[in-house]
């Protein structure tokens, strides 16, 4: 027979006042199995958890029920006092008599409110008995993180974490790390120059010996749990030993073939032994393997013969490499939307008609035009310039229903970038409104309209055409009510900020969730916003949404607090709220296997003496389990269980009804 | 429902027994609470951590035990704390209502609804009508009349669970 103590709680007069206390811990007292009860003012106060610690004691209490408020509010208060007495803290269950019963009916005669807090207490007195004592999950730690993406939020968390003493890998698809910060001429809304403020922190991450850097590689698997993940990395060939390369540049100097430059977003050509950008980091080439003549037809092999290190090897074949990680950051960066949808805005068909970022590209000095405006198609002065707001955001017909919440700010800095190149030049923006919230943003707007004499025209643009040259642009100006017509010489359109290419193959292989959108959920979005569903995985940056730098880098130094609080232990306690499979049982259906929101149940082999696979079952890896029960109910021979919310306990206290 | 039954439900208070999940509709209940609402005092929660824990043999041993109605809420879909739970519950929710539905059982008797941690007033909504509705339904005394009716041809059936139900 157990040996119950039920603690009911006044609140001062908020329980008290529709719930007879005392009338509930004598009632409670004739249960069978309850040898002790009582109630108190403030049960929450000291002289009241002293008071449990000490029934505790003095009648060799083996389980306590406290009616009194939400357990939200105080179940970690009285399970500490639990375990302060030596009671399995899982072994107290707290009844909420104040929130969900005094709080809630207002008779003051207490008849109605005793009558459910008694009511209550029995359901969760009896679903005590059957209780298991539980102990906290200790995982050991691995204090070695996974950064996927080297885009500014990856390098910022690479960073930190880093400057935590830990070590870091930090992994990027591209040849180098930089990400699109890498590719903008001047940043808002200070206007200094992005390269200037991005490569020092590219270079300190690469000289940082607690980062190793994986460029051209992808993350192709990823298996465990927190503090214990297995991720496997491919490391695709650069066809250049990047040991003995010294980044002299004298092979993509000598190269004879020329590719279209990912880069540059089509603006120019590089070679097909290249580094993206001239300070790419790490300054290593790779080879282009589809445009390579070596590796496709066998000839040339020009870049092997003046390679004075002799690093070109031809052989070269794709790595996979394993690596034990305690926490991963994601950070993947954003795409824009392929402006060839917009058939209307003649892109892809007018050459004068460019995206946002193939602007920066021309406003850039590092870019394709060292920094001059000239049109695409003949290199002209634009001598008008139109851009365009709104290019398929906001838009859910044709484009994202979402603000992409960058471009507000980057078209009014273009109109600056433009103005300060061609003076006597003349901005048109079409837009619908402008968002400018952030520190110094709506100044640096209206900066751009009344100082540098930008023409702001609220209203949508219909058609773009060529007509002797200029690219004729067809649109409303709502605010006086007139068609306008403006014979430019280039437009630029501010194209809607969309996820990565196969962010979603990411997301299913790291187990994290996504939006329609595919840019990644939080775990809350506004109190965790840097959490995954998945513990041990966080977000940094433009993956989560549309973002510009300031708040990326504040993402990524967030990442990195987490992952070094999770680093500061070398183990890690956690709630024992987890499932078990009864393996006598299991007849290996796997129902649960796809019920398991956590992909936490593992299909387990059963050998024999001899090590012959005899059977199967399933296991639940208790560092992954988050305790839903999901798998419990789904399971059809009943040999799941949760631990804390068994079928037997919730049995009881349904039976208690 | 006969004439017979319907003088029975002549001033009933039905019982009701609600699963809920721990995130949201249980903090949406202690948020009406904490706003000082009231509602009606017929229905007893059972939280769990999630709907998705729900087994439809909790919502047969309720009534089994004597409760009028059977109320299940959770997170609206796309919040559940645990991604995808909840949908695992509606769509058991949805078979096991067809069950009923078929067995010839009044479907009022159980309920389902998405409760948020913020909606307090749609929790104090949600208990007036379903108490209404399972109070307007009348006791649920076919369940309890099965066991006596029924007639195998085996004799009668061991009254444990009967008396089990009652001793509480």
């Amino acid at each position: 027979m157990s040996r119950i103590g039920v603690f009911v709680c006044q609140c001062g007069n908020n329980i008290e006042s529709t719930v007879d206390t005392g009338q509930v811990a004598s009632d409670m007292k004739e249960m069978p199995g309850v040898v002790f009860s009582c109630t108190y003012k403030f049960m929450c106060s000291s002289p009241g958890q002293e008071m449990v610690r000490q029934a505790i004691k003095d009648k060799r209490l083996d389980g306590i029920v406290v009616s009194a408020c939400s357990p939200h509010m105080h179940e970690k208060t009285f399970r500490k006092a639990s375990e302060s007495a030596g009671l399995n803290p899982y072994k107290c269950e707290i009844v909420n008599i104040r929130e969900q019963c005094s709080w809630v009916h207002h008779d003051t005669t207490k008849k109605i409110g005793t009558r459910k807090s008694n009511d209550l207490t029995r359901m969760i007195i009896e679903r005590l008995k059957k209780n298991k004592p539980l102990k906290k999950i200790n995982i050991p730690v691995n204090k070695k993180a996974l950064v996927i993406g080297g885009g500014i939020a990856g390098i910022q968390a690479a960073l930190d974490i880093a400057d935590g003493g830990r070590e870091v890998i930090l992994v990027e698809r591209e040849p180098s790390i930089g990400g699109n910060m890498a590719r903008l001429s001047e940043t808002f809304p200070t206007m200094d120059c992005s390269q200037c403020i991005l490569t020092p922190k590219m270079v300190e991450a690469e000289l940082h010996d607690k980062i190793k850097i994986l460029t051209y590689s992808e993350v192709e698997k990823l298996d465990g749990y927190i503090g214990n993940f297995t991720v496997t990395i491919k490391k695709k060939a650069k066809y250049v030993d990047e040991s003995t390369c010294t980044g002299c540049g004298e092979c993509m100097e000598k190269c004879p073939f020329k590719a279209d430059s990912e880069f540059e977003l089509g603006l120019n050509k590089r070679k097909v032994i290249y580094t993206p950008f001239p300070q790419a980091v790490p300054n290593i080439p790779v080879i282009d393997a589809p445009n390579c003549v070596m590796l496709t037809k066998g000839k040339c092999g020009i870049c092997a013969k003046v390679c004075g290190p002799g690093s070109i090897d031809f052989e070269q074949k794709d790595e996979f490499i394993e690596e034990q990680v305690g926490a991963v950051v994601v950070a993947t960066g954003y795409d824009l939307m392929p402006n060839e949808r917009f058939g209307e805005y003649g892109y892809g068909k007018i050459k004068d008609v460019v995206s946002g970022m193939q602007f920066e590209r021309l406003a850039s000095s590092s870019g394709p035009t060292g920094g001059q405006i000239f049109r695409p198609s003949d290199g002209k002065v634009p001598e008008q310039i139109v851009f365009l707001q709104c290019i398929g955001s906001r838009d859910e017909a044709k484009g994202v229903s979402y603000c992409s919440k960058i471009c507000c700010m980057y078209t009014a800095k273009h109109t600056m970038l433009y103005k300060h190149k061609v003076h006597d030049g003349q901005a048109y923006v079409f837009y619908m409104d402008i968002r400018a919230g952030g520190k110094r943003y709506e100044e640096f707007t209206r900066r751009a309209q009344e100082q540098e004499d930008a023409m702001y025209l609220r209203g949508r643009v219909a058609r773009i055409y060529e007509r002797d040259g200029k690219v004729v642009v067809q649109g409303a100006d709502t605010l006086s009510g007139t068609q306008v017509v403006i014979e430019a010489d280039m437009v630029v359109l501010a194209t809607a900020l969309v996820s990565r290419p196969g962010a979603d193959s990411l997301a299913q292989k790291l187990g994290i969730g996504y939006d329609k959108y595919k840019f990644y959920n939080e775990y809350h979005p506004k109190l965790k916003p840097v959490e995954t569903v998945t513990a041990g995985i966080f977000l940094s940056g433009a993956c989560v949404g549309p973002m510009d730098i300031p708040e990326s880098v504040s993402m990524g130094s967030a990442s990195a607090s987490k992952v070094l609080a999770l680093f500061s232990s070398d183990e890690m306690a956690r709630e024992p709220i987890v499932a078990a499979v009864n393996k006598q049982r299991c007849n290996a259906c796997w129902d649960c296997v796809v019920a398991c929101p956590y992909t936490a149940i593992e299909k387990e082999e059963v050998k024999d003496r001899q090590g012959n696979v005899i059977g199967w079952n399933a296991n639940v890896n208790e560092g992954v389990c988050q305790g839903c029960g999901v798998c419990v109910a789904a399971c059809r021979s009943k040999v799941v269980d949760l631990a804390g919310y068994t079928d037997e306990q919730v049995f009881a206290a349904i039976n208690a009804f | 429902m006969s004439e017979e039954l319907k003088k029975v439900a002549t001033g009933f208070e039905p019982k009701i027994m609600a699963f809920v999940c721990n995130w949201c509709t249980y903090a949406g209940a202690d948020l009406a609470g904490t706003s000082r609402m009231e509602y009606k005092d017929n229905v007893r929660i059972i939280k769990l951590p999630c709907t998705g824990r729900i087994d439809p043999l909790f919502i047969i041993k309720a009534f089994e035990n004597g409760a009028d109605g059977v109320l299940v809420s959770g997170c609206h879909p796309g919040d559940c704390h645990y991604t995808t739970g909840n949908y695992h519950a509606r769509r058991r929710w949805r078979a096991f209502k067809n069950l009923m539905d078929f067995t010839g059982i009044d479907e009022t008797r159980l309920q389902f609804s998405w409760v948020s941690a913020s909606e307090a007033l749609k929790w104090v909504d949600l208990i007036n009508k379903v108490t209404t509705q399972v109070k307007a339904a009348g006791p649920f005394i076919e369940y309890q009349g099965l066991s006596e009716k029924y007639d195998d041809g085996l004799g009668e059936l061991p009254a444990e669970t009967e008396g089990e139900s009652k001793e509480c």
